[in-house]
Parts: C-alpha cells; sequence; structure tokens
C-alpha cells in the first residue's frame, strides 16, 4: 500500500517562526531528530517543504473568470503545512510513522490518505 | 431441522467467515461466499444429513464457490489476494480443519480508523452473523442508513489498508480495549435499551474473545461483568417499569449465570487483572451479595474513577459513600460532579435530598432529571419517586397540622 501523509500544521511551530526560536534546544534538536530518522525508514520518502500557509494563494475558475484570493483553501490553522509519502504493508505501520511525525505532538495533526494504484 | 440449521448456521458464522476473509483478502467476496456455502447447506443437509464437521464443510464449499467465481471473472482476481488460483477441493471432504481467525476478524472490525457506530455495525454483521435488517432495528436506524455504514466500512477497510491480523504486542492492549469496548457498547444498548438480542449478542461475542484470548484478564473480566448484569436482568423490571436494585426479587436473578460471572471474575483475577472491566465485575459481584459491603464497593469505585477519570463513575461512588456513611458525604460528591445534562445525577441528588429531608430541593431535582429522560421506563420510575414526595410531604404537613 501507498499512503500519502498530509501534514496539517495547526499550533506547530515552524523553523524560521517566533514560536520556534522560543522553543529550547533539545525541543529543537529532537523535531531534527525526529526528521532525520523518518528520513531513514524504508519506504519513506520525503515531500518538499512549504512556506507558510500565509503566502498560500488560492485560485478558483468562474464562469471562465480565474478568481484569486489571499490565503489558503482551509482555514489558516488548519492548512496543509507539508506532506510526504510512505510504502508500507498496512495502515497500522503508515499510522505508526504517522505518530512519529513532529507535528502529530506539537498541536498539528497528521491525515493519511491511501493512494490510487492503478 | 430447521431450528438445528438456523442454530448451526449462527454458531459457524463468524469462524467461516473469519476463514473465508483470511483467505480471500475480500469481505464482500468472502460474504457471498458464506451466504452460498450456507444456502446449500439448507438444501443438503436435512437430505443427507449434518457432515461430521460442518464448519469445514461450510468453508470448503464456500471456498470452491469463491474459487469457481474468481476462475470466471478476472476482474474479481485483481480483488483478491489470490496470485495463483488454488485448485477446488472435493465438496464432500470433511476432515478439512481451517485456522480459527476470529480474532483477526474482531480487530480488523474494531480497528480505531473506524468510526464507532461502524465498528459495532460490522462486528455484529460478521461476527455476529445479524443479517443488515436485524442491525438496523436494533439501533433503530433506517435499513438504507445501516446498508451504507456497512458498505462504507468495508470500502475503508480495503481501500486504506486496514491490516486483518492480530495487533503486534506494542499495541495489543489499546486495541484490545478498542474491541472489548465495542462488545461492551452492544450489551449496554441491549440490557438499558430491553433489546433482549443485543445483549445475548455480546455475551456471545464476550465469551468467544475470552476463549481466544484466556491470558488476557480484561475479557474474563468484561464477560464476568456482562454475565453479572444480566443475571439480575429478570428482576431488572416490573410490568414495563424499572426496580431498583435494593427492591428487587432475588428469587428473579438467574443464580447460575451468577456463579458463571463469579467463575470468570475469579479467572480475571488470578491472571492478576485490575483493569476497568475487572473492577467492574467485582463491583457487580458485591451488588450479587445477600449484604452488600458498602464501604468495600466505595472503594472499587474510587479505584474505576482513578482507571477512567469519569464523573460518572464518581456518581456511583456517591452513591455507595450515601449507603456507606451517610447521604450527607454521597451528596457532598455528587455536588461536585460537572454533570449537568445527566439525568443521573438529578435523580440521584434528588434520592439522596429525600433521605435528608431536603424535600422541596428533592422535587425540584426530580424535576430535572424527568426534563431530560427519554425511556418511559425510567420516567415513570422518576414521577413515582416524585408523587412520593408529594405524598410524604403531605403526610409531613398532616402531622404538624393535627
Amino acid at each position: 500500500m501507498k499512503y500519502m501523509l498530509l501534514i496539517h500544521q495547526g499550533s506547530t511551530p515552524t523553523p524560521g517562526s517566533d514560536e520556534w526560536e522560543a522553543l529550547p534546544d533539545d525541543e529543537k534538536g529532537a523535531v531534527y531528530a525526529a526528521y532525520k530518522a523518518l528520513n531513514e525508514t524504508s519506504g519513506f520518502t520525503s515531500g518538499v517543504q512549504m512556506q507558510p500557509p500565509e503566502t498560500a494563494t488560492t485560485v478558483r475558475v468562474q464562469d471562465g473568470r480565474t478568481l484569486t484570493t489571499d490565503g489558503p483553501f482551509a482555514e489558516l490553522k488548519e492548512a496543509i503545512g507539508g506532506y510526504c509519502f510512505f510504502e508500507a504493508d498496512d495502515l497500522d505501520a503508515a499510522i505508526e510513522l504517522a505518530s512519529r511525525i513532529p507535528a502529530a505532538r506539537m498541536g498539528g495533526a497528521i491525515e493519511v490518505r491511501p493512494i490510487v494504484e492503478w | 431441522m430447521v431450528a438445528i440449521l438456523e442454530r448451526s448456521f449462527r454458531d459457524h458464522w463468524g469462524r467461516v467467515l473469519a476463514a473465508l476473509i483470511g483467505f480471500l483478502g475480500d469481505f464482500d467476496l468472502a460474504e457471498e461466499a458464506a451466504q452460498e456455502a450456507f444456502a446449500i447447506a439448507a438444501e443438503r443437509w436435512p437430505r443427507d444429513g449434518v457432515p461430521a464437521n460442518p464448519g469445514g464443510w461450510l468453508v470448503t464449499t464456500a471456498r470452491n464457490r469463491a474459487i469457481d467465481r474468481v476462475r470466471r471473472d478476472r476482474a474479481l482476481a485483481a480483488k483478491t489476494r489470490l496470485l495463483a488460483v488454488p485448485e477446488a477441493e472435493d465438496d464432500t471432504m470433511e476432515e478439512t480443519t481451517f485456522p480459527d481467525e476470529r480474532l483477526e476478524l474482531a480487530f480488523t472490525c474494531c480497528h480505531p480508523a473506524l468510526a464507532v457506530d461502524a465498528q459495532v455495525a460490522l462486528t455484529l454483521r460478521t461476527l455476529g452473523g445479524l443479517s443488515t435488517p436485524e442491525i438496523a432495528r436494533a439501533f433503530l436506524v433506517a435499513e438504507p442508513t445501516m446498508a451504507q455504514r456497512l458498505v462504507r466500512a468495508k470500502r475503508k477497510i480495503k481501500a486504506a489498508g486496514i491490516p486483518f491480523r492480530v495487533p503486534a504486542d506494542h499495541l495489543l492492549p489499546d486495541r484490545l480495549a478498542g474491541v472489548l469496548a465495542v462488545v461492551y457498547l452492544i450489551f449496554n444498548e441491549g440490557y438499558g435499551g430491553g433489546r433482549r438480542e443485543l445483549a445475548a449478542e455480546a455475551l456471545r461475542l464476550g465469551r468467544g474473545l475470552a476463549e481466544l484470548m484466556p491470558d488476557e484478564p480484561e475479557t474474563h473480566g468484561l464477560l464476568a461483568m456482562m454475565l453479572l448484569h444480566e443475571a439480575r436482568r429478570e428482576a431488572l423490571f416490573y410490568g414495563g417499569d424499572l426496580v431498583l436494585l435494593a427492591d428487587q426479587d432475588r428469587s428473579l436473578w438467574n443464580t447460575a449465570q451468577i456463579a458463571d460471572g463469579r467463575a470468570m471474575l475469579d479467572r480475571a483475577l488470578a491472571l492478576r487483572g485490575r483493569g476497568p472491566y475487572v473492577v467492574q465485575a467485582a463491583i457487580a459481584s458485591l451488588h450479587a451479595d445477600e449484604r452488600r459491603d458498602w464501604p468495600e464497593i466505595a472503594a472499587l469505585y474510587s479505584e474505576l474513577a482513578r482507571l477512567t477519570d469519569s464523573a460518572v463513575v464518581e456518581l456511583s461512588r456517591a452513591v455507595a459513600v450515601a449507603e456507606a456513611d451517610g447521604p450527607e458525604a454521597g451528596l457532598a460528591i455528587a455536588d461536585r460532579l460537572a454533570l449537568e445534562d445527566y439525568r443521573y445525577l438529578h435523580s440521584t441528588r434528588g434520592e439522596l435530598l429525600r433521605r435528608l429531608g431536603r424535600t422541596d430541593e428533592a422535587g425540584e431535582a426530580y424535576r430535572r432529571a424527568l426534563a431530560l429522560v427519554h425511556d418511559d421506563a425510567e420516567r415513570r420510575l422518576l414521577e413515582r419517586r416524585l408523587a412520593e414526595l408529594g405524598a410524604a410531604a403531605d403526610a409531613e404537613l398532616g402531622r404538624e397540622a393535627s
């Protein structure tokens, strides 16, 4: 099975923000260590890092006209902050991996979505 | 014969279906094949006699039907985990043994990635062998809604890759708690809602789990608790009205079932079980004693409150403390609880206030409970209490006047 893991940041501090800078060093270190371990997990493929959701632009087309709005499609705090992929035997393995993504314990949540395979 | 067949089907359905799902890796295909095998049995068994190993016969027959179908339909083959389609076996073979995969099935159906109402429906459908209309009726849900719930759950199992296996050791305590919670929920729905068939089904499921996981104290604890409650059910209602434990006719209690429940409790305690179900079974066992040991019951509720961090449990402790140390002590606990919308908080306060002679406050509490009640039997009980309160107040006034 292939899964896409959508990382909802919630209130998780992202590197570069004031909240992140306010974190104690060992806490920052734990986040980096967690990502290092994830990257070394077999079946794991990391996504790209995104700029914060404040920088998002949402695009719709209505009656042939392209409409743009400032901000993400979801509420700011529900916006997606990143994603990754995981190939595993079953959902239990994907849930276990998701629980190791730092955002899951820092005020965010991970959505596990199976990918359609043809 | 029809009765024997029905019983036999009921007894075998869960195991046969579990074996087929394990073999085919597809719920729908397994269910269709099982149904087909049961239909063939209904036709052949009355004529040829029941095979020596009915379960083995049913699995072999269902497996052969499924293999036939997969051979005919390649698109179907892609759905299953059958990479190479095995040869069909002789239908008449009776010696076939097949693995018992009901536990795997239970853990799949009660996977936390499924909504709880879907877990319940799926468990009843697959392990219990209840039909979709039966489950819909039991939960007072429209049949198409229930059918949709089952379809969606099965689709998610397949699409999301919910595994068919007993979870690894480090996941087991949490996941077993989930399975037991589903069985308990089914039991409660049957016990409180007066739907006997659900309570009976929960007992069957609980017995099965206790057999399949003999080393887990909580499985015995849950079964013990259900047996000890079920044993007193006859006495719980009198002409459709609820009867409180203290007023129950003990001759209506099922003593064999109480003994059975206590034996299960002993087994759980011997396994050093101290989990929430074991503690609840121990409380139920004390309630079935001739003279109830209220201080001990209060102590166990205090243990249970610590384990579950539940205000509802605290309310039960308040009742026990009221019996052990007087209504004032119980009321002090009840008054601390944030359970404003919970009818039993108000009915309990009403009872304790009545015992303290605070009649006006008691009436007020009973009226708040009445405003929250849905069940007719409970409503009548509260109305009776309220009427008694009025009569007592009148008598009091009469005495004062004379």
